[in-house]
């Protein structure tokens, strides 16, 4: 390779997909900004983190299980489901809004040791697995919610004190920080521990991380709750941030997650995959739906480009690597 | 040392195994003495692996007695073994392709606490690689390495224990050239001489020959005899092996009529992988292609048979100037292609014998009606090829993922032979296929090209290239670097041709 076209090389190589999500954040923004209306706005940004906050805890977490070669269709019922009974919990049940946020996180990490102990101890297929606790957890949520949907305590009430420590403070978007900060805590997990060392390597071959004398049934499991966590946050976020939870509600947010995941970069093959790039896909949605809006188009034009976002994100890749065959 | 090489390390007697329907070991034994190389050989299915597996824990549910150093042991799992001092370097690679050298080397070790230590296990890494000699670094991505340092990065890891005091290798060297294995070897000789004992598990029985102190034979499942490698032929050991004598010898001169006509013919072919290679096959012909492993060979093969781009040359069959594009055009124009890697090119696994035999001839008149598959004919004709090629399979409704390797290869050549191709491209046509099926299936090749078909085998073992072809084209780096008779070929003049680096 030679040194004076060392970018264009980086580009030609596994840089590309790094890059693209960066690239698809930055034109979207420059676009946005000129055709859209009041998009360089302060209240713009406000609000395209707002709506970044559960999907990126879903997005942090499903970057885990699709590193393993997996993927987890259930987070999103199950972080609707998590904060209903974290609902019920308050409205029924009278605990603390303390506790019932530890609710939330409890059944969240249930389930996804559930999910963990499907795949790893019972070796069910990650994408069956998953599909039915997506039924199940959404059922049962329900039914322990009597269908009634729940409502957390508004912002000015007594108890409303956890959204300003969660979500908002005076038009401050905390709920920005936790992400940053839970994104951390991600990136350290998966880059520096032996959980995400195993992550990496189980997504790579398992069969060698088997022989190599590791338990794999185990780690899965230790994976599949780390993502449970990252769900009960989400739930967290959802609550805070909506107020009313909707029994029944919640799959086809999991669909997010995943496209967030592979517009950064993350494969579905498994063994590949960075949060930052995650964390890139979360903002190119949030981006397009706010950008969306500021054109004054309707929000369904959200989902064609973030399906045209995606596709086009694995073919360039595709195309790569078709090139560097032949070349 | 010669005191230390009587002291029994490893002692294995009367140690039973069976699997659901199969008796895969009975009553064997084996042993292990200090600081030597013992070659554990046999056909496939003989129960080697079945054995090392009980070794190195894998296998936990067996009777009989195994003594390591003198103490009984009955492992519960691999790590009980590599603490207790032994580590196995598999037969195929159990690499994590997308983790580096190091966080290969030390998955599992990474450090004492929760969080991994990489400065730490790169600083080991890079020790070891320099111990044993290894062009890598310990950040290299393992999907960028070739096989044969892949192998010597498994090595290294194996050796990363400080308790191990006998490495198995199970087939190290199926997958490496001629040069990877010479470095293996020098390894082999290194370990030795820190009085590390060595189980080498190999086909080849020359390299066994050479490289061993003793060689255990095993056949179905039972010990049959150790040998000194020393004083022992191998006509002895394959002697053992089979039951029967199998002659490997070299062929003295071509078995080609005086001007047979060229049925194809190659010239400039070029591609990022390919320079300018150019050849004419002959009918009725074996036409070996030599070379070490990466010289470009199969790439040939592949820009012939329309699998890859080409960006030049032209390819002639029979006096025409044919356009392939896609493998869909060679097999059109009668080329067949046995890739070397079977299971993932060649076959289906899952599927039955027979719908392996006819995928690739739906087309032909007889095997469907409209849209609908001749399921009749199709078990007639695959029953036709079992029969004709001896393939071994309790009936055409057998998937072929439960043949042996040499089975297997018999349904790629009948499905070839179906749609009676003039041309067929053997790839590495034996690798992994133990001596009695190869046997078959060179007597095969030779029942081919007397039937008028032309050959094109391209093989890294040289015994085989030797034996088999009528004219040797050898190739180095991309390059056709000679063209040899085999009334003139001998092991040394396609060696020197296959080193010839630029």
């Amino acid at each position: 390779m030679k040194e004076n076209n060392g970018i264009m090389a980086y580009l030609k190589g596994d840089g590309l997909q790094k890059v693209i999500a960066v690239g698809c954040l930055v034109v979207l923004y420059i676009f946005f900004g000129i055709f859209g209306r009041r998009f360089l706005t302060l209240d713009t940004f406000v609000s395209i983190l707002d709506s970044s906050y559960y999907i990126g805890f879903l997005a942090i977490g499903m970057t885990f299980i699709v590193i393993t070669g997996g993927i987890d269709l259930s987070c999103g019922t199950v972080m609707v489901g998590s904060a209903l009974i974290g609902g019920v919990a308050y409205k029924v049940w009278h605990l603390p809004i303390m506790f019932c946020l530890l609710v939330v996180m409890l059944v969240a990490l249930l389930f996804g040791l559930c999910n963990g102990l499907l795949v790893g101890k019972m070796k069910l297929p990650p994408f069956i697995a998953t599909l039915g606790m997506q039924f199940i957890s959404m059922g049962i949520c329900s039914v322990v919610a009597k269908v009634q949907t729940q409502t957390y305590p508004s912002l000015k009430s007594a108890d409303g004190w956890f959204k300003q420590v969660i979500y908002k403070y005076n038009n401050f978007p905390v709920g920005a920080i936790w992400l940053l900060v839970f994104f951390i805590i991600g990136w350290i997990l998966l880059n520096k521990t032996i959980l995400g060392r195993y992550t990496y390597a189980m997504g790579s071959n398992e069969d060698a991380v088997e022989l190599s004398g590791i338990s794999t049934s185990k780690w899965k499991v230790y994976v599949y709750i780390v993502n449970g966590f990252f769900v009960g946050l989400a739930g967290i976020i959802y609550a805070a941030t909506y107020s009313t939870i909707t029994p029944q509600t919640g799959n086809g947010e999991e669909m997010y997650a995943i496209a967030a995941c592979v517009i950064g970069g993350t494969s579905l093959a498994g063994g590949v995959g960075t949060l930052f790039g995650t964390i890139l896909g979360v903002f190119v949605i949030s981006v397009l739906k706010a950008g969306l809006l500021s054109m004054e188009l309707p929000v369904q034009w959200q989902q064609v480009l973030i399906g045209v976002v995606v596709l086009l994100a694995v073919l360039v890749d595709v195309i790569r690597a078709q090139k560097a065959k032949r070349t | 040392m010669s005191e230390n090489q009587e002291r029994i390390i490893l002692e294995m007697t009367d140690i039973d195994k069976t699997f659901p329907g199969v008796h895969a070991l009975d009553h064997c034994r084996f042993d292990l003495k200090e600081g030597e190389v013992h070659a554990l050989i046999g056909e496939n299915g003989a129960g080697k692996s079945t054995l090392v597996k009980i070794m190195t824990g894998i296998h936990t549910d067996y009777t009989g007695e195994y003594k390591l150093f003198g103490q009984p042991v009955h492992f519960r799992n691999i790590k009980e073994a590599q603490e207790a001092g032994i580590s196995i370097v598999h037969q195929e690679l159990n690499m994590m392709n997308d983790l580096t050298v190091a966080q290969n080397i030390f998955i599992g070790r990474e450090s004492n606490g929760f969080f991994c230590n990489d400065k730490a296990i790169n600083q080991k890494t890079a020790a070891l690689i320099k111990d044993f000699n290894i062009d890598v670094n310990p950040t290299d991505r393992i999907r960028n390495l070739t096989v044969g340092k892949c192998q010597m990065v498994e090595i290294a890891r194996a050796m990363s224990y400080p308790a191990t005091k006998v490495l198995i290798l199970d087939e190290p060297t199926a997958a490496l050239s001629e040069a990877e294995a010479e470095d293996l070897f020098e390894k082999m000789e290194q370990l030795k001489a820190r009085n590390v004992s060595i189980i080498f598990i190999s086909h080849r029985l020359e390299e066994i020959k050479r490289v061993s102190d003793r060689v255990t034979v095993m056949r179905d499942g039972r010990y049959i005899d150790t040998l000194n490698a020393k004083t022992c032929s191998i006509q002895d050991i394959v002697r053992l092996m089979v039951g029967r004598e199998v002659l490997e010898e070299p062929k003295s001169k071509s078995n080609v009529p005086e001007g047979a006509p060229v049925v194809l013919s190659a010239s400039h072919l070029n591609s990022n992988k390919v320079k300018d290679v150019s050849f004419e096959l002959r009918k009725g012909e074996i036409l070996g292609f030599a070379g070490l492993v990466g010289a470009g060979r199969t790439e040939v093969m592949r820009l012939i048979y329309g699998a890859d781009h080409k960006n030049g040359g032209e390819v002639i069959i029979n006096g025409h100037k044919a356009k392939i594009h896609h493998s869909k055009d060679a097999i059109t124009k009668g080329i067949g292609y046995l890739s070397e890697d079977r299971k993932r090119y060649g076959l289906v696994l899952g599927l039955s014998v027979t719908d392996n035999t006819v995928l690739s001839s739906y087309d032909l008149a007889e095997l469907h009606k409209g849209l609908f598959v001749n399921e009749k004919r199709s078990a007639e004709i695959s029953e036709k090829y079992v029969k004709r090629l001896k393939t071994k399979t309790p009936s055409v409704r057998q998937l072929v993922k439960n043949l042996s390797g040499g089975n297997q290869q018999k349904v790629v050549i009948a499905k070839w032979m179906l749609r009676n191709c003039d041309i067929l491209i053997f790839d590495e046509p034996t690798r992994g296929i133990d001596i009695g099926a190869r046997a078959e299936i060179y007597n095969l090749m030779d029942e081919l090209v007397k039937e008028g078909k032309s050959i094109i085998m391209v093989s890294s073992d040289m015994t085989e290239v030797l034996k088999m072809s009528d004219r040797i084209v050898v190739m180095c780096e991309g390059r056709k670097t000679g063209e040899l008779d085999i009334a003139e070929a001998t092991q040394d003049k396609i060696m020197t041709l296959a080193t010839k680096y630029q």
